[in-house]
């Protein structure tokens, strides 16, 4: 069959044959884009070993889950369309521009396998793709542009804005998706004019469009259009490439590798360095992130994933309350100094401290590690090892504010951070008479127990506090559990001391702890504090199962060994809140909710922001002392969520929460028509002994 | 420029209460945790901070015994270059006055243009920085919360003094400065500090190195002793002031008069 | 026993109050002495001290030196060495100057040197009797001090009541010819005043703390009068730092100041372990709170309960009276 349009294979302009350009065009833009990631891989290749090999089951499944089916993207529903829609897009393209770059030297090119059936399926499937993705990159602009949601901007501090770079992009996209319609439109045009049997265009889709748009041009101008449509797309689509690895959307190419990559375990922390034994981090010259160089190359990937779509930020708390952080800039500031340190022409620079020059102290101190960011990303890029590691190059170099100092001080000398004496960390157990009621066992001088509890500082010592350790120990007398404690032999679990960047004092913490558990000789642990369960149960190893209090109650419900009574009191409105460290870091979402649903009359509404959305309360541990400029505290913000779901009993289950909770009433005028009460003392008081 | 500064090792009250033993000669000590004196550690940031700009070397010195030596590690981790210990048996019992024998007789030994104490210790007396300087013959200060270092004669200090107000002076070195709290803010000292430095070796001065007369020093010599300890008395709980408002008030008044609350 | 003297720190002209303190703690010493006040200065103001504290006194001695126009330890030691007689006793306040002054003097006279001294218990033969606290106040000593050789003796200020009886009728001695070259290694530049509203809470002897009991903004002023009425600093606790009614220099507590006063009125605090904290030194504790088992008044060593909004204005009143 004779053409009925002269292919660009075939085509002269001004004399030239133009399969000169359909050459140049693939080797020179293959060339630089080989050329920019070189230059791009090269920090990697300089960064800190990283471990991300192991696990590959679950490494699949997300790439199946995360990457391939968007499993995240709905969660911003408008926005995550649009992504869906263009992603898929892509991938029908994908195969579309690939065969067209050879078709510019080969007319008529097919891909093997592409020219039966399913080469008709795929042909009608990229026509309406290319028409979905330039509707949504239309939608996508005019929202960015115009209606501009808040989560976009980029304050002051964090230099100009992204929009500029956002909507070019998309009219790069949309110039793809119109030149290669084009391109087929023209052709389609001259076979109808021709009364050559047209090729099929599927009804509705862009190049269907064009054709009927350009059925009555005359037949130079159709070539014209032909010719021009394919280069403008061979020139967009190369220059798309090697535009990629400037800015946010180097993500086309790395999302694939960074949710590979990403993080397959929860609640825990990196160890400083990969490959180093806890034995062996004496020996090391430097600990935790000083300069760009000491993260790892993960990480680095991470920064050039970055989409800079802003959810992170969206649901951290910590930029809620206006403190000074943005996990959102944490990786645009790092990706912007790769950039600059690692330029594509010339010399590479000398690294420099990272605080102080792209970040600043009180940044890296203001994250409370509630994991709200990752948990969102849909890329699968890290920030609490991050902090967290950045945190150990300060406290490596002394950089420790003073608020912070004595409480860690406090841990070293006496294991908890307020700096009482050993002794009394047992004291819960006498005090307002308590030992009456309830014998609490201390298992030392050879007194043994099935279970230990695992108190940790804050309920051992915090008047308030020492409630839920009341109730915890109430509880589980009730449920026939022979549990005991360590007593003063118990310190502090350490989870915000190694989360906070002093990584030789939790490994001091921890040997001491692990060697007092195993020697109790409890076969389980169980604790009321989800810091202090995270922490044994991801930080430690050699332990004995671990168990929140709560999946201890749930059981002992469904086993009839725990019974109890009515709701006290109908009125009321209860809402949990989930702790961060027993939600998002442990997947413990179902058991304090059944409990709570099991007081019979219980009226329990969920918040808006609720199980892996959870807002933090303001943070626990080290983070009490901490106190960074912001405008709100979380927890006013939360109570106020609660309110809202129309609820006035909050329900927590971790003893930070509680503090925060209590205190952020009282500030927030509340008092009377809010209240906070932890899980363990709500079950305490609707026992039936 | 080359800085001595002298730190103590003390117990940490600040977060427990503190019981007197049962013969009253000391307060129980069984559990209590050790640390460097707040005041000195002050002194030892100021030092380092001044040798990052001016260059020099940081020397810290405790009199003590053997346990002393983990202050003065702790202070090495924060950056101090040299330790010294003076321990003898002799030095024990030493008032003030004793101590700053013992401070002369190692300042004498070196060539330092500035030393530098805590404004106060656990005793919170304040003295030993004073006497050394004049057993020196040396300017001093005290209560200093600022240095600039006008140049390699002469610094300019500020002390605060009564109402938050800062005295400026200048001072002529080798001085001796004591050190308050809020100078700085001391830098955070990890347990992998302390393990970096932990085989750096501290030399052990006793009397007869430092050239000290054991007559000079000790329990013998000190013109000022302490006799006993004991807890000023305190009542378990408030003593609730009750009656009209006008009776509690002019009740509370007279209590605020006893007790300095009105001035 | 040996002669007893004291030194009067002075500022415009006035004498401190610890002038009158000093002549108390004197007496208990010995009750018969003939005490002889030191004051050093220049001009008009440093006459104006020398008549006001004379009848406090048997005798005053005056040294006039421009040099000392500004009270320079280093100077005032160098004229105390030339005029004080061999085996003296000399009372100073134990306060900024006076630690300036005190442990150096003490060395150049060759005395015994006891600081902060919290009181004075009396005298067997030439030692003296004397207690002192530790441990940031948490515990007290008896201290025995040999005088034999003279002693230096830095008396806390507050903690002798003063002499009011102006009985001594003293008369104005002019030693200004013996103090010698008063040529010093340190020189008085310039005096920096602490900036307004930027009160150092840490450093304060009486506070009015403020908490959630205020309520609302506005009422703040209520504190700050009795504060101002008492002569004390206004602090708070936490709440009302995170409200923004205070700035945060004046928030007492484990996450903000720790203080020292030497009395501190809680006014509306429930008393909670981070701030609690935050107060060091055990001082004087008045808790006032409409809550009769708030745990303030456990740690408290006078309680009231009452609302501070009703109770503050009337006690500003009285104090006022005064």
């Amino acid at each position: 069959m004779e053409p009925v349009l002269i292919a660009p294979s075939n085509f002269s302009f001004l004399g030239i044959p133009t399969i000169l350009f359909s050459l140049v065009i693939p080797i020179v833009g293959v060339g630089l884009f080989t050329y920019i990631m070189a230059r791009r891989i090269a920090p990697l290749v300089k960064a800190a070993p990283d471990n991300r090999f192991d696990d590959i089951p679950n490494r699949v499944i997300n790439v199946v889950k995360i990457w391939l089916a968007q499993w995240r993207q709905p969660r911003y529903m408008t926005a995550g369309v649009l992504h869906i829609l263009i992603f898929f897009g892509f991938l029908a393209l994908g195969i579309r521009s690939t065969s067209l770059v050879i078709i510019g030297l080969k007319e008529g090119f097919v891909l093997p396998g592409m020219d039966g059936v399913i080469g008709h399926i795929y042909n009608i499937l990229k026509d309406y793709a290319a028409t979905w993705v330039l509707i949504a990159c239309m939608i996508a602009a005019v929202r960015r542009g115009v209606f501009r949601p808040e989560r976009y901007d980029v304050p002051k501090k964090y230099g100009h804005d992204h929009t500029g770079e956002a909507v070019f992009v998309l009219g790069i996209i949309s110039t793809l998706m119109i030149s290669e319609s084009l391109f087929e439109a023209s052709y389609v045009a001259a076979q109808v004019q021709q009364g050559v049997k047209p090729e099929f265009l599927a009804p509705g889709t862009l190049a269907w469009l064009l054709k009927n748009m350009v059925l009555d041009k005359p037949q130079e101008t159709l070539q014209s259009l032909h010719i021009a449509s394919y280069y403008i797309h061979d020139i967009t689509f190369f220059f798309f490439l090697c535009f990629l690895p400037m800015g946010k959307h180097f993500h086309v190419i790395t999302s694939l590798f960074n949710v590979f990559f990403m993080r397959t375990k929860r609640g825990n922390v990196k160890p400083v360095k990969y490959g180093i034994t806890d034995e062996q981090l004496d020996d090391l010259e430097s600990f935790g992130v000083k300069k760009m160089e000491d993260f790892t190359w993960k990480h680095i990937l991470d920064f050039y994933t970055c989409a800079d779509c802003g959810r992170c930020s969206d649901q951290c708390p910590a930029n809620a309350v206006g403190r000074p952080l943005s996990p959102r800039f944490i990786s645009i500031k790092g990706r912007d100094k790769i950039f600059k340190n690692y330029p594509l022409r010339g010399d590479f620079l000398k690294s420099e401290p990272l605080i102080g020059d792209i970040y600043e102290e009180d940044e890296i101190w203001s994250c409370t590690t509630c994991g709200a960011c990752e948990q969102e990303c849909p890329l699968g890029i890290e920030y609490i090892d991050k902090i967290v590691d950045l945190r150990r190059g300060m406290v490596d170099e002394g950089m420790v504010p003073q608020s912070l100092q004595k409480p860690l001080k406090a841990i070293e000398k006496r294991g908890n951070p307020w700096g009482k004496m050993e002794k009394k960390r047992s004291e819960w157990t006498t005090i307002n008479n308590f030992s009456e009621t309830c014998n609490v066992k201390i298992l030392e001088d050879g007194v043994t127990a099935d279970v230990l509890y695992f108190v940790d500082s804050i309920s051992s010592f915090d008047d308030r506090m020492q409630g839920i350790a009341q109730a915890t120990a109430r509880v589980l007398t009730a449920a026939g559990i022979d549990f005991g404690i360590l007593g003063k032999d118990e310190k502090d679990s350490g989870n915000e001391v190694r989360r906070f960047g002093e990584e030789m004092l939790f490994q001091d913490l921890k040997r001491h702890n692990t060697e007092m558990i195993v020697n109790s000789g409890a076969r389980k642990i169980v604790t009321a504090d989800p810091h202090a369960f995270n922490a044994l149960k991801n930080d430690y190893s050699g332990l004995p199962k671990v168990e929140h209090i709560s999946q201890v109650v749930a059981r002992a419900i469904k086993t009839g060994r725990l019974h109890l009574k009515m709701i006290e009191d109908e009125s009321k409105v209860y809402t949990y809140h989930d702790p961060c460290y027993l939600g998002r870091h442990n997947s413990v979402y179902e058991d304090p909710r059944e409990a709570l649903d099991a007081l019979e009359g219980i009226r329990r509404v969920e918040m808006l922001k609720s199980r892996d959305r959870s807002f933090c309360c303001g943070g626990g541990g080290l983070m009490l002392f901490y106190e960074p400029e912001e405008e709100e505290r979380m927890a006013v913000l939360r109570v106020k969520m609660a309110a809202k779901a129309g609820a006035n009993v909050i329900v927590t289950a971790c003893p930070f929460c509680l503090v925060n909770m209590e205190d952020a009433i009282k500030v927030a005028g509340m008092e009377g028509k809010m209240e906070a009460i932890d899980f363990v003392e709500l079950i305490d008081r609707h026992l039936i002994r | 420029m080359e800085i001595l500064v002298c730190v103590k090792r003390v117990p940490d009250t600040s977060e427990n209460e503190i019981a007197v033993n049962s013969d009253g000669t000391d307060i129980d000590r069984d559990d209590l945790v050790y640390s460097v004196n707040e005041w000195d550690n002050y002194a030892v940031e100021e030092a380092i901070q001044i040798v990052d700009r001016v260059g020099g070397k940081v020397t810290v010195v405790a009199v003590g015994d053997d346990e002393s030596e983990e202050v003065l590690r702790r202070e090495m981790a924060m950056g101090a270059h040299e330790g010294l210990l003076l321990s003898d048996d002799a030095f024990a019992g030493s008032d003030g006055k004793g101590i700053a024998t013992i401070l002369k007789a190692a300042v004498e030994k070196g060539k330092y243009d500035l030393v530098l104490t805590g404004a106060q210790a656990d005793a919170g007396a304040g003295q030993v920085g004073g006497m050394l300087a004049a057993m020196l013959d040396q300017p001093y200060a005290s209560l200093v919360n600022k240095i600039e270092v006008i140049d390699d004669k002469t610094l300019k200090v500020g002390r605060e003094i009564e109402g938050g107000n800062q005295e400026m002076n200048e001072i002529q070195m080798p001085c001796v400065l004591s050190i308050q709290t809020g100078i700085n803010e001391p830098r955070y000292v990890g347990i992998r500090g302390i393990r970096k430095v932990a085989s750096v070796e501290i030399p052990v001065l006793g009397a007869s190195d430092l050239g000290v007369s054991s007559d000079a020093v000790g329990a013998a010599a000190a013109k000022v002793k302490v006799q006993d300890y004991f807890v000023p008395q305190l009542g378990a709980g408030a003593e609730m002031l009750e009656g009209s408002t006008e009776e509690i008030i002019d009740k509370l008044i007279e209590l605020l008069k006893a007790k300095g609350g009105l001035k | 026993m040996a002669q007893i003297f004291t030194y009067i720190t002075h500022k415009g002209g006035v004498a401190d109050d610890t002038a009158l303190e000093l002549a108390a703690a004197a007496k208990k010493i010995d009750a018969g002495a003939a005490v002889t006040a030191i004051v050093t200065g220049t001009g008009s103001d440093l006459d104006a001290v020398c008549n006001d504290v004379a009848a406090s006194y048997s005798e005053v001695w005056k040294i006039d030196n421009p040099a000392l126009a500004y009270p320079n330890a280093e100077a005032v030691r160098k004229a105390l060495i030339n005029i004080l007689p061999a085996g003296a006793i000399l009372l100073l306040p134990h306060d900024t100057f006076g630690m300036d002054l005190g442990p150096g003097l003490s060395i150049k006279t060759n005395s015994a040197f006891v600081a902060d001294v919290a009181d004075i218990e009396g005298t067997d033969g030439t030692t003296l009797k004397l207690v002192r606290q530790e441990f940031s106040g948490q515990v007290s000593t008896h201290v025995t001090c040999d005088a034999s050789a003279g002693a230096i003796l830095n008396i806390r200020p507050g903690v002798c009541k003063a002499d009011e009886s102006k009985s001594a009728g003293g008369k104005v001695v002019d030693k200004s010819g013996n103090a010698g070259d008063l040529k010093a290694g340190r020189k008085f530049l310039e005096m920096v005043q602490a900036e307004v509203g930027d009160v150092d809470i840490t450093k304060s002897d009486v506070l009015v703390s403020v908490g959630r009991g205020i309520e609302e903004q506005d009422n703040i002023e209520i504190a700050k009068e009795l504060a101002e009425a008492m002569g004390a600093d206004l602090s708070c606790s936490r709440p009302i730092v995170d409200a923004k009614w205070m700035e945060k220099s004046r928030q007492v507590g484990t996450s903000g100041q720790t203080v020292k006063p030497k009395v501190y009125m809680a006014m509306g605090i429930s008393g909670s372990f981070q701030h609690l904290g935050g107060i060091k030194g055990s001082p004087y504790m008045i808790a006032v709170n409409k809550n009769p088992k708030a745990p303030i008044f456990q740690v408290a060593d006078v309680g009231i309960v009452a609302n501070i909004l009703e109770f503050m204005p009337e006690l500003t009143e009285k104090i006022k009276e005064l």
